[in-house]
């Protein structure tokens, strides 16, 4: 039902948006006849400081948005999603999927002049990727070890079959390197380089005032000829998404990446001709928003109230009215930007309608009581983004509707995961689950029983089925790539049935950049990429 | 110098109460749900189970509460801060690195205020329900009532995006490499909106203070024999007023001083100013205990140096409370 609805959003987006989408669209064609500038300062604003910059050892869009001009991984995305060599020439897997060995590129060097090697690649891969790096420890949980019969090619061995196109997928985020000379002796994560990241990537780092800005600059030896064009790039701290947009306007900062502005922000500057505003660049990190229930609870522990709960819920109406453009109707845990692995609108689906949802109620035994309520929820929304507080009032009113009194309990981040993921303090839980381009890397954990209590944005809900066990888990070892699409689609049909998380809007994070830059937004994780590319107009 | 034995005396009480305050602020923390970890984890957008164990190892926080606070007075009293988990670097040099900042933006807001409080205040009391006094009254009210950070954007607005005079935020610009006077004069102009926003909120208080206590004074009869011996009304309020009419203005910046290394998380963060609010904030977010400790062991510290300097104003001020102990 719901795909011509779907068509008729995405036209009117598309139409509304077309003067943005015409300069990105392909921003080679539009720029073809300007010839590459080099030099310019490219100023990015920096809303959150992480605890430190080296993305062997943590897996974050705040860590890929300065490390990753400054360290490279073995692989990236190419303009069409599709994997592209780095670090790594070429690759090929045994037939068992138990052998992975990539070819690495020849001659090139550390910022600190010494030879990057297969060793490098071993080191990383066994004492970072393995034992620290959120998602890799997972990723990598049965890589026995990796051997380097000479310094090109490194051999990652596997206890059990690891399909080539996951860990293809999984590697731009995943497959950093970092240099074993400077790791080898001591605690990786308390090494100082952590905050003064030394890669083989296109820019150097310089300086870090913690606070306030932190500065690379271009690396005069890098691999790739003529690259980079930019001389400097300076991304500055503020936390204040208004003043970054004030900075922006006057013209402290070039780029405000991944939603950092406000949304009422975005939508005005997306009207002013100096900047563009646009989703393109950031398909690899689609999100979806949720809601969650926790089946501790005897009345969400039944499939009608959850369907009842998703049928309430005007879905298209809140978009539209609260997210614009942004934003789109979702249909399930693996959204329609993942052109590998999205199954279609086929898979159930709850449409907004009011009265189903009043019948399922009464059918599941909770008939309205006195004053039209049936029973009342504890909802918990996640403190980021203002699309998840904007959807939590939204679902407090449209319960209301059906007779479910909704009252909001708000934290703060670690508040937040604190109380869902380990203490399940919760009846409804709202956020986003973040697609990582496989939905091996961070989406089946959502639905895989089994989970560790605590850890977070996994299935916590107190919810098993050993079908959808099956699915994932026979999905994760298949080696053929139309096999593995095909179970991920049963899993989206199966955990779309089930309901124990709804996730009914798909969310792409939205760059802001000067209309000056060429050569940006060309990849689907341009934020997190190296920028080697990347020139400004005069 | 009896008013010395007296702050003296004081000094050593505040010492219980600074402890009373950490353990206190301790315990608070260890309500507030989730752990340094859970914000880290919230921060990296993920993670799994066996990175959070090991985490929270690495921290120190599979000790005991009982175990961690002992840990931590026990560093305490060898004035060792601590290890700050968010910036891996000893707490005292993390403070170190927010403390000028902070005290450059504080002393400057708080003595335009403290000033210009005088001035407009004096003006007012003089022209009292007079038109100065109402207009001067209706601003301060309306600088009070505007809040901050809309205060500090609309600057931002006109200052740095429209008429382009002035810079839109951070310290210093990182654009070019200034050395001396240069660099004191760029940081400077980088003070200049946020010094505003910040000291026009104060100005509104110091200025009723400063009228109330001038009108009182203005009533005593020291007053009236000074204006029958013949003396004309400027020589009245420089000479016999506004020395009495300070004391209660000297009081309001002895208790503001403890605000002060707070700083402000509002200003600081429209303007992007590295300073100790937001230092104190993030900490709070992050759940870095020790920061926020050292935060209040270095902001309670500063409070008892202020209030001591305060006692030895007042007695210059007044000779009395010297004289009376």
């Amino acid at each position: 039902m719901d795909l011509t609805r779907l068509e008729i959003n995405r036209r009117t987006a598309l139409l509304t948006s077309a003067a943005i989408a015409a300069n990105v669209i392909n921003p080679m064609r539009a720029f073809a006849q300007e010839t590459p500038r080099k030099g310019g300062v490219f100023n990015v604003h920096y809303g959150a400081e992480q605890r430190q910059l080296n993305p062997s050892i943590q897996a974050s869009t705040g860590v890929y948005i300065i490390s990753g001009k400054i360290q490279e991984s073995l692989v990236d995305l190419d303009a069409d999603g599709k994997p592209v060599g780095v670090l790594a020439e070429s690759w090929e897997s045994s037939p068992d999927g138990k052998t992975i060995t990539f070819k690495l590129r020849k001659g090139l060097t550390w910022h600190d002049g010494k030879p990057f090697t297969s060793a490098d690649v071993e080191f990383t891969a066994m004492n970072m990727w393995k034992k620290v790096l959120n998602y890799g420890s997972t990723l990598q949980l049965f890589l026995t070890a990796v051997d380097t019969p000479d310094p090109q090619t490194a051999v990652f061995r596997y206890e059990r079959p690891m399909p080539l196109s996951l860990l293809l997928r999984a590697l731009p985020d995943l497959g950093y390197i970092s240099a074993k000379h400077i790791y080898e002796n001591g605690d990786v994560r308390q090494n100082p380089a952590n905050l003064a990241p030394v890669g083989t990537g296109p820019f150097k780092f310089v300086k870090y005032e913690r606070g306030q800005y932190i500065i690379a600059d271009r690396n005069p030896d890098y691999w790739r000829p003529n690259a980079p064009y930019l001389d400097r790039i300076v991304w500055k701290v503020i936390t204040d998404r208004s003043a970054a947009a004030a900075q922006l306007e006057a013209g402290e900062l070039q780029y405000c990446p991944f939603s950092s502005l406000t949304i009422s922000d975005m939508a005005r500057l997306s009207k002013d001709k100096r900047f563009i505003v646009t989703t393109k660049g950031n398909e690899g990190n689609a999100r979806t928003n949720t809601i969650e229930f926790n089946f501790r609870r005897k009345e969400l522990s039944d499939v009608r109230v959850r369907r009842a709960i998703a049928h309430a819920i005007n879905v298209p109406f809140f978009i539209d009215n609260f997210l614009g453009d942004f934003a789109k109707l979702g249909t399930g845990p693996i959204p329609s930007t993942s052109t590998d692995f999205y199954p279609g609108a086929g898979t159930p689906q709850y449409p907004y309608d009011k009265a189903k949802a009043a019948a399922l109620l009464d059918e599941a035994g909770y008939k309205a009581g006195p004053g039209g309520t049936r029973f009342s929820l504890r909802l918990l929304p996640a403190p980021w983004g203002e699309d998840i507080s904007l959807w939590s009032t939204f679902i407090q009113q449209s319960l209301s509707d059906v007779g479910i009194t909704v009252e909001i309990v708000r934290n703060d981040g670690g508040g937040f995961l604190k109380q869902v993921y380990d203490d399940h303090a919760f009846d409804l839980a709202t956020g986003w689950h973040q697609y990582r381009n496989d939905p091996a890397v961070s989406t089946t954990v959502w639905y895989r029983s089994g989970q560790p209590k605590g850890a977070p944005w996994t299935n916590q809900w107190g919810w098993e089925d050993k079908q959808v066990d099956t699915t994932i888990d026979n999905a994760l070892t298949e080696l053929d790539p139309a096999k593995r699409k095909a179970l991920y689609a049963e899993f989206v049909k199966e955990v779309n049935t089930e309901l124990p998380v709804w996730m009914p809007i798909e969310q792409i994070f939205v760059t802001v950049i000067t209309a000056k830059a060429r050569n940006h937004s060309n990849t689907p994780r341009w934020g997190s990429s190296s920028w080697h590319d990347l020139w400004l107009s005069a | 110098m009896r008013i010395l034995t007296l702050a003296g005396r004081r000094l050593a009480a505040s010492i219980p109460t600074l402890f009373l305050i950490l353990i206190g602020v301790f315990l608070l923390l260890q309500f507030a749900p989730g752990d340094t970890v859970d914000a880290m984890m919230a921060q990296m957008g993920g993670g799994d189970a066996a990175t959070a164990r090991e985490l929270r190892k690495f921290y120190g926080l599979d000790l005991s509460i009982p175990m961690q606070l002992a840990n931590y007075l026990w560093r305490l009293v060898r004035l060792d801060l601590g290890f700050s988990s968010i910036y891996g670097k000893p707490v005292a040099t993390v403070i170190m690195e927010r403390l000028p900042p902070t005290i450059l933006l504080m002393t400057a807001s708080l003595s335009f205020a403290f000033f210009f409080g005088l001035v407009f205040g004096v003006i007012a009391a003089r022209a009292v329900n007079k038109w100065p006094d109402t207009l001067i009254s209706t601003l301060g009210l309306i600088f009070y009532a505007t809040p901050s950070f809309w205060f500090g954007l609309m600057a931002i607005v006109v200052f740095s995006i429209y008429l382009q005079w002035l810079p839109a935020g951070g310290l210093e610009d990182i654009g070019q490499v200034q050395t001396g006077v240069w660099r004191m004069i760029d940081i400077a102009r980088h003070l200049i909106l946020p010094t505003l926003t910040l000291g026009l909120i104060f100005l509104a208080i110091y200025l009723r203070i400063m009228r109330a206590s001038m009108l009182e004074v203005l009533n005593l009869d020291y007053v009236r024999t000074a204006r029958a011996k013949g003396l004309d009304e400027t020589r009245v309020v420089t000479g016999h007023v506004l020395r009495n009419a300070l004391l209660p203005m000297v009081t309001l910046i002895g208790l503001q001083a403890g605000t002060m290394l707070g700083g402000s998380v509002v200003v600081e963060s429209v303007f992007s100013l590295p300073g100790l609010g937001r230092l104190a904030y993030e900490s709070v977010i992050q759940r870095d205990l020790n920061t926020l400790l050292g935060i209040v062991f270095v902001s309670a510290l500063l409070v008892i140096t202020v209030n001591f300097v305060v006692d030895l104003l007042y007695a210059r001020l007044d000779p009395r409370i010297s004289a009376e102990g």
